[in-house]
């Protein structure tokens, strides 16, 4: 599925339609360049699932996680670039929570097969969202948006 | 009166570190183990956040740390950690350690709050005077504080989305800088001048702070020119982002000054190692009344002193923790 975003409205709109119809556990991951959108769709994400706390980018800590009515674990594998580590994600994925992954590609040996996949491309002032399902809970969640 | 030694151990993100401070003032040993050349021979991030790693160099920064100061561990008076914020796997490591050292030893255990240890490292260089407005920049921390004493404080201000030092390091990346890219962007830029606009971040919070949208115009002004087949100087690019960033930083800090009464301003992270925020700040700040405290760069970077100095403070007031002391991932400065 393809949709064009015009500006941070219409992010953080996309971004609710999408939290009104996930449920836990729920598998994110995001790719797109540096400055794509992905922390603000996650900001968007996290505000229409009714979490208060101030989304901050994950890059520099790895792992955010926000425990309010539902579980958010936020993960930015940036500067895992080239690495291999343990770093206990799978116990995160398997967890009742909604797990979003940014610069997921550096991460990719652990993560789970089913999740739902999307690709932010900068489009000169428009956000390209490119959005794959992969399992059949994820393809249903897909269709309904 | 007798005097107090405090061993400090943090590990809260890429750094395992461990140190022995005297009264809260006096560095006896300060061992950090970090990957940072590694960092430069991959020209790029090779963070040290497995808690695997950790382990291993655990036990060695706390064994070099007593030898380099010529203690035992009997010897130090209570055993302080960071228990957060920072990532989760990292900071167990830490707090398990000085659990187990308290345990084994009878020694007090304290907790220390990160971003407290990052300001109150400014005792090893200097006098606090509080009431103090605390301006707290690094890769993952951008933070407005206002301290009235040592153990009480109030975030008045935090980035809504990057972190100050990761923007540099991002832009820089886009610029094809080595890493970190901050140290860099402050170099290239004293050979540019700041002729390009970028937009100016906007936040709802007064004294907020935001990176995302000025790093995205970094972005995307190199993306504009590229596609009208326009060059650019990217010395002047990186001086533009440079006085956007700081200009952010330092207005709202002078809007807080304005605010509140305080004594002094203090510096602290990372990036308060920046020669044109030290520069800018000394500009501003001279014709005011609060004073100014810059720590050295030694200081500024994750370490185990600022640790025992922050836990020297919180052990006098008596802040202890009990063995079921947990890491906190996400941790509300009181």
């Amino acid at each position: 599925m393809e949709i064009i975003v015009r500006d941070l409205e219409e992010t953080y709109e996309l971004a609710s339609q999408l939290a009104n119809s996930i449920t836990t556990p729920f598998l994110i991951t995001m790719s797109g360049d540096l400055g794509a959108g992905k922390t603000t769709f996650t900001k968007g994400l996290a505000q229409g699932l009714g979490i208060k706390a101030t989304i901050t980018s994950p890059t520099f800590t790895i792992l955010k996680s926000y425990e309010e009515k539902v579980v958010l674990h936020h993960i930015d594998a940036y500067r895992l670039e080239g690495i291999v580590q343990d770093l206990g994600f799978e116990e995160v994925f398997e967890e009742d929570a909604i797990c979003v992954v940014e610069w997921f590609d550096f991460i990719e040996y652990a993560l789970p097969k089913e999740r739902l996949h999307i690709h932010i491309t900068l489009e000169e002032e428009n956000r390209k969202f490119n959005i794959e399902a992969f399992g059949s809970k994820y393809k249903k969640v897909l269709e309904e948006l | 009166m007798k005097d107090i030694y405090i061993l400090g151990i943090e590990s809260s993100c890429d750094e395992t570190a461990c140190a022995i401070v005297k009264n809260g003032k006096e560095v006896i040993s300060n061992i950090v183990a970090t990957q940072i050349d590694v960092h430069k021979q991959f020209g790029g991030v090779l963070p040290e956040v497995a808690s695997r790693i950790h382990v291993e160099n655990v036990s060695i920064v706390i064994e070099e740390c007593l030898e380099k100061a010529n203690m035992k561990i009997e010897d130090v008076d209570a055993i302080a950690f960071t228990q957060g914020p920072g990532l989760i796997g990292s900071l167990h490591v830490g707090v398990q350690a000085a659990k187990t050292l308290a345990w084994a030893f009878d020694k007090p255990l304290v907790p220390v709050h990160h971003i407290k240890g990052h300001i109150l490292a400014n005792e090893l260089v200097g006098d606090i005077k509080y009431p103090v407005m605390a301006l707290v920049v690094s890769g993952g921390h951008s933070e407005l504080v206002y301290m009235s004493d040592a153990n009480h404080s109030e975030i008045i201000g935090s980035t809504q989305d990057d972190a100050i030092g990761e923007a540099y390091d991002k832009v820089g990346r886009v610029l094809g800088l080595p890493y970190p890219g901050g140290p860099q962007i402050d170099r290239l830029a004293k050979e540019g001048e700041a002729i390009y606009t970028l937009p100016t971040p906007k936040t709802k919070g007064i004294y907020d702070l935001s990176f995302s949208g000025l790093k995205s115009g970094v972005l995307q002004f190199i993306d504009r020119r590229k596609r009208s087949g326009e060059s650019y100087d990217p010395a002047c690019l990186a001086a533009s982002f440079q006085e956007t960033a700081l200009n952010l930083i330092v207005g709202k800090t002078i809007l807080a000054l304005n605010n509140y009464d305080v004594n002094q301003v203090v510096l602290a992270g990372g990036v308060a190692a920046n020669s044109r925020l030290r520069q800018m700040m000394s500009e501003v700040m001279e014709p005011r009344k609060e004073e100014l405290l810059i720590p050295p760069l030694w200081c500024c970077t994750d370490n185990g002193a600022m640790i025992a100095c922050a836990g020297y403070y919180a052990f006098l007031y008596g802040t202890r923790a009990t063995f079921d002391v947990s890491a906190k991932s996400y941790f509300p400065m009181d």
